[in-house]
């Protein structure tokens, strides 16, 4: 590729940001911020040591709703999935409550927890643990059933049935099915953080917004949160490409 | 080399039926079937695409279970999956996680690593996929994985060989050279195949004797002896006939 | 996997209903058993129902809530199919654009709210917006995947035919990448759902999100929230499945595994 045609994304990218600061400074009323004020903003919140703090505590939050939802789900999700009986019997149940907005749990989650760190990670958790155990469930049925029987051929006992050809078998989709859930643990996390807790990146568009009009830090926080989100999708990604758990995007 | 078949019996199936039930519907897939198979015998089933053989092969190795009948290997009524007979699959049954080593040594699960490891060396040369060892089976062609997969199955030393239509998808050279080593393997291991085919001179390159099947519900229509020594001409006169004679078998006319 | 036993007729009833008594039990005994004042049990729930179909309230806000989806998302499918079309057409154009939205995308709809409150004041507009940009991106990126997915043959079979760019585009290249589009759009009808529900939450006065807040904070009505959350839920499977019976339809069976 030439460096013009890999400039182009880059000249793209000038040309909003002028079109931003030319439109800010063109309105007659002077709310929104320009793009220089949201690079000041971010200054301002690096030298207060706020922006350090905020992301710590919303990856906190983030990790632990994430890694318990994974942790509880995949398993309870791949055994549902291998008995056929069991999927018919919850399936209703796990698709009446996924779609409920984790939002919705919000009351929920203070009643039980009260405000703060473990209501934000209920409601995380809570918005992760029903997709994966869906992502968990199709994974398993589709699992070829050739692979499951050549296990069986070689004589393989059930446990071994399950991490020497289960396990590997299903593992692709998981991972696109775990990337997902990590965008939307992103997205859930700031929105709880908006309500329940007091810091945060979702706490600091509020607040900002709250507490006098600062609406360069609020746009500010908004460009942090689409940066760690991009972040944290392409570490996700990266997992994909690692060689031994890439065979099914190799296969086409 | 054989003929005949052996005086020792290896697999018996007996008045095997098979029905299969869906939305209330029933099937009749397979009807009285009975068959007899020697130790050390390379048999065909030979029929029309969707008449029931696959799934005849499926109760064999024990992955379905008959409606009626039975089938006993050795004298002992097969229950389940075995891995003293493996099945090669007709849509590659290779793991796409594993290398080929990987593969290869899926069911050697109890041995030591060393004795693994040179039964992994021996099976890749055996069917000529050195070099390859580390690699994965998205990069390797049909013919390579069909191969392996038969290296695989035969790296547990099993006495007893299911292949469904395993070079089907391959294309007519490399298929000709697969049978041409298949029989190379066979005649060196000395196991018992059972091989489903539709393709009526595959079948007659390859068997001891070829069981010819009916349009559903599938049974046995005749099983006949190919009485031809190894390495067989494919032009010489008894070959033909006994193609012709199994064209006729199946109804179908000598010329297109 | 196991479906060589194919299940019984009975069975495809039997086992769902088992398994929702077996819940709603486990539930009411717990709420019993904790001796708890504040959550509701499945039969405060129904009350819960049935008293808000009364004040004719369940409705008003189920309409309310669709309404804000159906503006949102109609508006997002409206534009996204053609941008993401287009984008999928010209991948040059598709490389400009992509780190855009890259780093729009990650941000949470809920993230806008300050903003959009600026842009169109507390009110309906402001949930329609929010749902707009949550339904957006999915959508596009669907249908750049499903162009650029389409196999170069179809292409030049469709040229070798002698059709023009247009054609090419509505007869080849837009049924083959049908399906993955549906998929988007069921994606994008999904997140559309869950946004709905956070928005009315903090920026509007009526719908079911509304409610759930509204239950809270004035008396502590959980009964009224869990129906809230029901409501939600139902709502939300039953949007699910209306999709689903799109993948019926006979233009775009092809692209989907059978038997699901």
């Amino acid at each position: 590729m030439s460096l013009l045609v890999r400039l182009r994304p880059v000249a793209f990218v000038a040309a909003l940001l002028v079109i931003w600061q030319v439109a800010v400074s063109l309105s007659p009323v002077h709310i929104l911020p320009g793009p220089w004020e949201v690079v000041g903003g971010i200054v301002d919140l690096i030298q207060h040591g706020l922006l350090l703090k905020y992301v710590v505590a919303s990856l906190f939050r983030v990790t632990w709703g994430f890694t318990l939802a994974a942790v509880l789900a995949i398993p309870a999700g791949l055994t549902i999935g291998w008995y056929g009986r069991a999927e018919m019997a919850l399936n209703p149940i796990v698709q009446i409550l996924r779609p409920i907005s984790p939002l919705a749990w919000i009351p929920i989650a203070i009643l039980w927890f009260g405000v703060g760190d473990l209501a934000s990670i209920f409601l995380i958790f809570v918005g992760c643990f029903f997709p994966l155990v869906l992502t968990a469930i199709n994974a398993v049925q589709s699992v070829p059933a050739v692979y499951v029987n050549a296990g069986r051929n070689f004589g393989l006992s059930p446990a071994a049935l399950v991490y020497r050809v289960l396990y590997p078998a299903v593992i692709p989709q998981l991972l696109v099915g775990l990337r997902i859930t990590l965008g939307v643990a992103w997205l859930v996390v700031v929105a709880a953080e908006m309500i329940a807790v007091n810091s945060g990146l979702g706490f600091l568009i509020v607040d900002a917004r709250n507490a006098g009009n600062r609406y360069d830090l609020v746009v500010a926080g908004m460009v942090i949160i689409g940066l760690i989100g991009l972040l944290l999708d392409l570490g996700m990604r990266s997992l994909e490409k690692v060689k031994s758990l890439r065979w099914s995007y190799s296969e086409e | 080399m054989s003929l005949s078949p052996s005086p020792e019996t290896k697999l018996t199936a007996e008045r095997i039926g098979m029905v299969f039930k869906r939305d209330g519907n029933s099937t009749n897939v397979l009807r009285d079937i009975n068959l007899t198979v020697g130790r050390g015998e390379f048999l065909c089933v030979l029929g029309p695409s969707g008449c029931g053989k696959s799934t005849l092969l499926n109760t064999m190795a024990g992955f379905l279970s008959p409606t009626s009948g039975e089938i006993r290997i050795d004298g002992e009524a097969v229950r389940g999956p075995d891995p003293r007979r493996i099945f090669v699959f007709q849509e590659r049954g290779v793991f796409p996680w594993l290398t080929v080593e990987g593969n290869i040594g899926f069911g050697l699960f109890k041995l030591s690593r060393a004795e693994r490891e040179q039964r992994i060396a021996h099976y890749v040369q055996l069917v000529g996929l050195e070099g390859f060892q580390k690699a994965y089976p998205a990069e390797l062609s049909g013919g390579m994985k069909q191969r392996l997969e038969v290296a695989r199955a035969l790296a547990v030393n099993p006495d007893m060989l299911f292949l469904d239509e395993p070079f089907g998808a391959l294309d007519s050279i490399t298929r000709l050279t697969m049978r041409r080593e298949l029989l190379r393997i066979w005649e060196a291991e000395k196991n018992t195949i059972i091989f489903v085919t539709h393709d009526i001179d595959e079948a007659v390159q390859l068997a001891d004797r070829v069981a010819v099947m009916s349009d559903r519900p599938a049974t046995i229509q005749q099983i006949v002896e190919i009485d031809i020594a190894h390495p067989r001409d494919i032009g010489s006169a008894r070959y033909l006939e006994l193609r012709h004679g199994i064209f006729d078998q199946l109804g179908l006319a000598h010329k297109v | 996997m196991n479906s060589l036993v194919e299940p019984r007729k009975w069975e495809k009833f039997f086992w769902p209903v088992l398994a929702c008594v077996l819940f709603l039990a486990l539930w009411h005994y717990l709420v019993i058993w904790s001796a708890t004042k504040v959550f509701p049990s499945p039969l405060a729930v129904e009350k819960g129902i049935a008293e808000l179909a009364r004040k004719s309230l369940l409705w008003r806000y189920i309409g309310d809530s669709l309404r804000r989806v159906a503006l949102g998302y109609g508006a997002a499918v409206v534009l996204g199919i053609p941008v993401g079309l287009t984008l999928g057409w010209y991948p040059a154009a598709n490389q400009v654009v992509n780190p855009v939205f890259q780093m729009l995308r990650p941000i949470s709809p809920i993230a806008w709210i300050p903003v959009s409150i600026i842009l169109f004041g507390v009110g309906d507009t402001t949930a329609v917006f929010l749902i707009f940009l949550c339904a957006f991106f999915p959508i596009v990126v669907a249908c750049v995947d499903g162009v650029s997915g389409v196999p170069a043959m179809y292409r030049q079979a469709g040229r070798n035919f002698g059709l023009s760019p247009v054609q090419l585009l509505s007869k080849v290249v837009f049924p083959a990448a049908l399906p993955q589009i549906i998929i988007g759009l069921r994606i994008a009808l999904g997140i559309a759902w869950l946004v709905v529900v956070a928005a009315e939450m903090i920026a509007v006065d009526s719908g079911l999100g509304y409610l759930v807040i509204d239950a809270r904070n004035s008396g502590k009505r959980y009964d009224l929230v869990v129906a809230a959350m029901l409501m939600i839920g139902i709502i939300g499977l039953a949007l699910d499945l209306l999709f689903r019976r799109l993948r019926n339809i006979r233009s775009v069976r092809w692209g989907f595994r059978h038997g699901t």
